[in-house]
């Protein structure tokens, strides 16, 4: 069927504001919830060790290599003006600032919020969170605000975590390719790195984290129709995350840093 | 099932004018129901005759788009989540699936309510578990074991087990016996019977499976396209003078119940 242009574009923003709302609504309710008692401490802590811990290698790999990278990167630009002292200032700050909690939130994106949508998605298909409520247990403090919450106390410690890995995988090529020396590259990383390049980065990875368990949980929450629906709630989970953390890392980043 | 209730008592489980429609598609329409304590209906009706959806309006699962909903003569309709919580203390379900958790254990399963729910030391609730294990036939080795280790009897009698665990005053039976073969049918149909006259609990059970229907009810109800069409004592079933029941109860193709079946 053709559709007039104007109708197309009048669905997909209707479609779109409708999601927004819906997801702005579960936030809500999750962040009121969330305030309120009981507490599932140990679903708590199973979940930061799912998001925290279980993800440190992937997280790790990609911070070493993304360090290793920008220092090798910035060796090729800055040479041509002499300016190599920069690089390992260069490297700390994109790091901290930026790549840090960008890359640690968009794998953690690809690995935790896909399982988070997988799993919640099952339970609503076989009807495990109805099976929650006949059992006078609020599905939404017990499977959301354990999530949330971890998300948001774990990222920040993640990405501190990388930012450490991804700093020594630059000192690495510094000092073994680059030939710099070991006491001046840290040096160099430390005279220029300022407290707020660091609490900004552990910011923006706080809000990822919620914004990762709330697509995880929003989406595995609200799927229907069997598989296929939690098929599509895994992937709508990662790629709607993934475009919020690059949105939001803009806004955070002009909060922050704009002049 | 025999020791039927007296009908003049107050009603545990009262409906009046339940309406639920998803879009245009109206599921329930008008649904005027009165179940008395220790009382046993079995609401039977084809796929799609809005008998789940019944089940979920009462537990709260879902709002219903008008009518009044009592259960011990309070209006349920319209609690917040903790008078929701409250009343939900006296319902056990148990799902058409099971809907046991996978993530956990046989017996944790079962203690979920006792532990998270009415905050039961853990050690005291696995002891429950255990002997509910041991009321639907299992034994206290089945409790280490995980859901999907399970065949689909083990599954319904676990699912059975949790649903009484916390001796709820009203049990929901969600087709408690598809899927299973005619002796494990009978068996959790037996099974049923026991757990429910123990307990001395209400209960509702929708099925399709009228040899179940026949051996947990004491009443019969049919739903057909969103209404009651007809509630009698199980012994009336074979002689309801309702061609729609007849040809329900005896799974004829020909009849005034038409299938939406599209031709090849």
């Amino acid at each position: 069927m053709n559709l007039p242009l104007l109708t197309v574009l009048g669905r997909m923003t209707l479609a779109f504001l409708e999601a927004t709302g819906a997801v702005t609504a579960f936030a809500f309710q999750a962040v009121r919830r969330s305030l309120q008692p009981p507490y599932y401490r140990q679903q708590m802590i199973r979940q930061m060790l799912e998001i925290g811990y279980y993800s440190l290698p992937v997280v790790g790999l990609t911070a070493i290599f993304t360090g290793m990278v920008l220092a090798l990167q910035s060796y090729t630009g800055f040479a041509r003006f002499s300016a190599e002292s920069a690089i390992p200032n260069v490297v700390v700050v994109s790091l901290t600032r930026e790549l840090g909690p960008v890359l640690a939130g968009l794998m953690v994106a690809g690995r935790v919020g896909a399982a988070m949508a997988a799993e919640i998605g099952t339970m609503r298909v076989t009807e495990q969170i109805d099976a929650l409520t006949t059992l006078s247990t609020d599905p939404f403090k017990y499977l959301v605000v354990p999530r949330l919450i971890a998300g948001i106390v774990t990222l920040p410690i993640l990405v501190l975590v990388a930012d450490i890995i991804g700093v020594l995988g630059g000192f690495l090529v510094g000092v073994y390719k680059l030939d710099f020396n070991d006491a001046a590259y840290l040096r160099n990383t430390m005279d220029f790195l300022q407290f707020q390049d660091v609490f900004s980065g552990l910011v923006k990875a706080a809000v990822f984290g919620f914004l990762i368990t709330l697509m995880g949980c929003y989406h595995g929450y609200t799927s229907k129709g069997g598989a296929q629906g939690v098929g599509m709630a895994t992937t709508n989970a990662v790629v709607s995350a993934s475009i919020l953390i690059l949105t939001f890392n803009y806004f955070i980043t002009e909060a922050f840093f704009a002049r | 099932m025999t020791g039927v209730p007296d009908p003049m008592a107050a009603s545990k489980i009262s409906l009046r004018g339940v309406t639920k429609a998803f879009g245009p598609k109206k599921v329930l329409q008008g649904i005027d129901l009165d179940v008395a304590p220790g009382e046993s209906l079995v609401v039977i009706g084809g796929s799609g005759s809005g008998k789940s959806v019944l089940l979920k309006c009462i537990l709260g699962l879902l709002t219903p788009d008008s009518g009044s909903i009592r259960i011990d003569g309070e209006e349920t309709v319209e609690f917040n989540d903790r008078g929701r919580a409250r009343v939900m203390r006296k319902f056990g379900m148990l799902f058409q699936g099971g809907a046991l958790f996978d993530s956990l254990r046989v017996w944790e399963n079962v203690a979920f309510g006792p532990i998270q729910s009415d905050g039961m030391d853990p050690a005291q609730a696995r002891e429950v578990a255990t002997a509910k294990l041991g009321a639907v036939g299992l034994g206290p080795e089945i409790g280490e074991l995980f859901p999907s280790e399970l065949s689909g009897g083990m599954q319904k009698r676990v699912a059975l087990a949790r649903a009484i665990a916390r001796e709820p005053e009203i049990i929901f039976f969600d087709e408690p016996t598809t899927g299973l073969d005619p002796i494990m049918a009978d068996v959790i149909n037996e099974l049923i019977v026991k757990c429910v006259s123990d307990l001395g609990a209400t209960a509702i059970s929708i099925t399709h499976d009228m040899a179940s229907a026949r051996k947990i009810g004491h009443r019969i109800g049919m739903l057909y396209e969103g209404r009651l069409i007809w509630q009698g004592p199980v012994a009336d079933i074979d002689r309801s003078g309702n061609a729609h029941v007849d040809q329900f109860i005896h799974g004829r193709a020909e009849g005034p119940i038409r299938m939406q079946v599209r031709k090849l």
